[in-house]
């Protein structure tokens, strides 16, 4: 049975801070699929599209038939713990400071024997349920968990190490006027979160959000304006030491594409909030945050980003916003190799058009706010690279995958004009 | 199947074992260089007179066997490398009889060796396989010793095996290897203090895991007539067998690659387990030498606990077995480690073995085993040698 993890006590500022250590990062290529699959929080392993024979560890040619075509499938997470040991020494520092490891042998129903973590709370010699997950060198990693939930068992140790879950956490949620600033703030302390703090930028202006924010228990509400490098430094002074999540859902949109508009006033201001905003926080809180990824029960763990799915592939309705995402979106992608290092966890929350007045004039479906705080908690207990949020978002997703070209073509259609 | 032809007319000499250090300045190339010079001085052989050599070595990078031809010196007409680790001896020796049996070479040197440097082993286990890069090391980093931890727990939960019955195998290595003045353990093991051993990674503890050390092991092998001509003890060849990637479709390693070919290795050697004076097993852990005491047919599957309670595995005892302490107490020397149980069975069946000899020691069994590629030891070997002339 897994111990209830308390809140941590005070840090004591006389002693070092632990410095970030992480697991072996190196994989062939082949591997990398592993992690890709983690990165969504699938169980996906390589199966022989000759013969079917599923295969693992990864590899370049079928273990039955040689055949060399090995797609990356989903298959049943079902298996059997065969054999276990408790490592107590290990020449890695991440384990050894973390010892001792409990790892074991899993035989799959799928077929193959793998090496695996293994949760506390698994019994010997019984059946397991098998997890994919990104470890604090961003690489899926296998976890055998019980095949029945036990209490707290997201609070054991290795599970933890694999999630950036927001139990005990201190999280900076970047915009206070987004309408969906107040669903996470709520989701988060419903997950466990110790404390929200939230930007608020033109503190002077009234706005909705504000007295719900005001109204609920451990949220603070902050000076911060993205666009202004002097207020993101003065705040990454004041609370950068205590930032264990940042979700940066600073977003500034107008509809239209390059010609509804007469000039760059607009797209300026977009790339502004949206691309030199993430670039600005990262620049001020991201140092601090790397330096405490080993810092204990509330080590800084996680950055999140809210990008539109049209960072993928542009919209023309909304062609400007759509660029100045894209931009955002290649920029996470420097900051997870940037990140990378010290294991702190760049997460991109990819949503279709939301439920509020500049998606006005589009259909539904649309993504409401609940239903983002719920795609954006449950991707931090999972430990997710990548979120899909909304119906519209995965069907860009697929369609992406699929064909990029294909997608530019049916985004890019020319309307009913003669 | 058709058998393989017969090893006849070769003959094994010169087994030399440069002593062990715990950590060494000294690169591969010095230890290799040391072993070599042994021999060849054992033998009164010249540097000159070698026309074929075979490499073991983990630690020679960049180079291979080809860089260390030039950097000794040696002019070949045939040179082998052989990357397999514990299974590296029997298989160098049966590649290298065929070759003198061709024609193909005349004096072959067969050498392992390794140093050990500070940081040497954690550096050899970060780069050892690609399957080890992808799906081992990730989880827990523990290295051979977990995934032998692994393999040890599936034999206790299946054969009743206690940690006494392994403790057992160790006990008497060390009291072996008290007689070896080269072996790095120098003080006596009991049971209870292998029981009250610090633990490694459960079921394993301190007194499981070999030491790594620098070494080397060098042996010649020339045609027999050119050992007779030259007034040399030596010894024959009675079978050789190599074996990789055998029981794929095991789930855990219960058994090796030796269960496929030990019927061939007794019948060509025309002799039964009874016939044998002493066994040389690879023993990185001591489940492995159950496992080779197992299936080299000492006794049945999951018959090796009581087959070690039952019997005295010193070097006067009705067992003889790793008679120079083996790994677990001489020390691992990388791949020479691979070697010991080689080198050790040539001075015992050619009477010189001094301190650890076996009375009257005729045939020796040798077996190996290596290669943790990912879950679990790849390469098998095995090899009967006899006594073809004594000191």
């Amino acid at each position: 049975m897994t111990i209830e993890l308390l809140p941590p006590p005070r840090k004591d500022p006389q002693k070092k801070t632990l410095s970030p250590t992480r697991p072996p990062e190196a994989r062939s290529r082949a591997s990398l699929g592993l992690s890709a699959a983690a990165a969504e929080g699938r169980f996906a392993l390589q199966v022989c599209a000759e013969c079917d024979t599923v295969q693992y560890p990864p590899r370049d040619a079928c273990s039955n038939c040689i055949g060399t075509e090995l797609p990356w499938q989903e298959v049943t997470p079902n298996g059997h713990l065969l054999a276990e040991t408790t490592i107590r020494a290990s020449t890695k520092l991440y384990f050894r400071e973390r010892a001792p490891w409990r790892i074991g042998s899993v035989k799959l129903e799928a077929g193959p024997v793998v090496l695996c973590h293994i949760h506390n709370d698994c019994e010997k010699n019984a059946p397991v349920t098998m997890l994919n997950r990104l470890d604090a060198s961003g690489q899926g990693v296998l976890l055998a968990i019980p095949t029945t939930r036990t209490n707290n068992m997201e609070d054991d140790p290795q599970l933890r190490a694999l999630s950036a879950d927001p139990k005990h956490r201190r999280i900076l949620i970047a915009d206070a006027w987004n309408p969906n600033t107040p669903a996470i703030a709520k989701a988060l302390l419903d997950a466990g979160a110790a404390t929200i703090f939230v930007g608020e930028a033109e503190s002077w202006r009234p706005h909705p959000n504000r007295r719900e924010l005001n109204e609920m228990d451990n949220v603070n509400v902050l000076p911060l304006d993205v666009t202004d490098t002097a207020s993101v430094s003065k705040l990454a002074g004041e609370i950068g030491g205590k930032t264990d999540i940042l979700i940066n859902n600073a977003r500034f949109m107008r509809p239209g594409g390059v010609l509804d508009r007469g000039d760059t006033g607009f797209a300026k201001d977009e790339i502004e909030v949206n691309y030199f905003g993430l670039m600005r926080l990262a620049q001020s809180f991201g140092p601090g945050m790397m330096g405490r990824t080993a810092d204990g029960v509330n080590a800084a763990v996680a950055w999140v980003n809210i990008l539109s799915v049209n960072a993928l592939s542009n919209s023309p309705e909304y062609g400007c916003f759509s660029a100045s995402n894209a931009a955002a979106y290649s920029l996470s992608q420097s900051l997870r190799g940037e990140f990378r290092g010290a294991g702190l966890r760049v997460m991109n929350v990819f949503v279709g058009p939301t439920d509020d007045a500049w998606y006005q004039s589009l259909p539904p479906p649309k993504v409401i706010p609940t239903s983002m705080a719920r795609s954006v908690v449950d991707g931090l207990q999972r430990g997710l690279e990548d979120v899909w949020c909304g119906d519209i978002a995965k069907d860009v997703r697929d369609r992406w995958r699929q064909d990029p070209k294909v997608l530019e073509r049916e985004m890019t259609t020319g309307g009913d004009h003669a | 199947m058709e058998r393989r032809s017969s090893y006849k007319g070769v003959a094994i000499i010169a087994p030399f074992s440069m002593p062990y250090q715990r950590y060494s300045i000294e690169t591969a190339h010095w230890w290799v260089a040391k072993a070599l010079r042994g021999s060849l001085d054992a033998a009164d052989v010249r540097p000159e007179e070698i026309d074929g050599f075979s490499v073991a070595s983990f630690t020679l990078a960049p180079d291979t066997a080809v860089g260390l031809t030039q950097h000794l010196g040696l002019c070949l007409r045939w040179l082998d490398n052989i990357p397999m680790g514990g299974a590296s001896a029997s298989v160098a020796l049966r590649r290298a009889a065929r070759a003198i049996q061709a024609g193909d070479a005349n004096i072959v040197a067969c050498v392992a060796g390794d140093t050990n440097q500070i940081d040497s082993f954690r550096n050899m286990l970060s780069s050892f396989s690609r399957f080890a890069m992808d799906a081992s090391y990730p989880y827990g980093y523990g290295g051979p010793n977990a995934n032998f931890a692994l393999l040890t727990d599936r034999y206790m939960q299946k054969y009743g095996a206690t940690r006494e019955d392994f403790g057992r195998i160790c006990v008497a290595q060390r009291s072996n290897a008290l007689n070896n003045p080269n072996a790095l353990m120098k003080k006596p093991l009991t049971l209870d203090d292998y029981n009250n051993a610090r633990p490694i990674s459960d079921p394993i503890a301190l007194f499981d895991c070999v030491m790594p050390c620098a070494g080397s092991e060098c042996f010649l092998m020339m045609p027999e007539e050119e050992a007779q001509r030259r007034n040399l003890p030596y010894a024959t060849i009675g079978s050789a067998i190599e074996r990789h990637n055998a029981h794929a479709e095991d789930d855990i390693q219960l058994r090796g690659g030796w269960t496929l070919d030990v019927d061939e290795l007794y019948e060509m050697a025309q002799c039964t387990p009874t016939d044998i004076d002493l066994l040389q097993t690879y023993d990185d852990y001591p489940v492995i030498s159950m496992l080779q005491i197992e299936d080299l047919g000492f006794c049945a599957k999951g018959g090796a606990p009581e087959f070690v309670r039952s019997h005295d595995l010193t070097i006067t005892g009705d067992f003889p077995h790793n008679t120079s302490g083996g790994q677990l107490s001489a020390g691992q020397a990388g791949a020479a480690g691979g070697f010991i149980g080689m080198v050790e069975a040539i001075r015992q069946v050619t009477g010189t073995a001094g301190p650890t000899q076996v009375r009257d020691a005729k045939i020796a069994l040798v077996s190996g085993f290596g290669m943790i590629n990912y879950d679990r030891g790849v390469c098998t070997s095995a090899s009967i040698i006899k006594t073809g002339s004594r000191a």
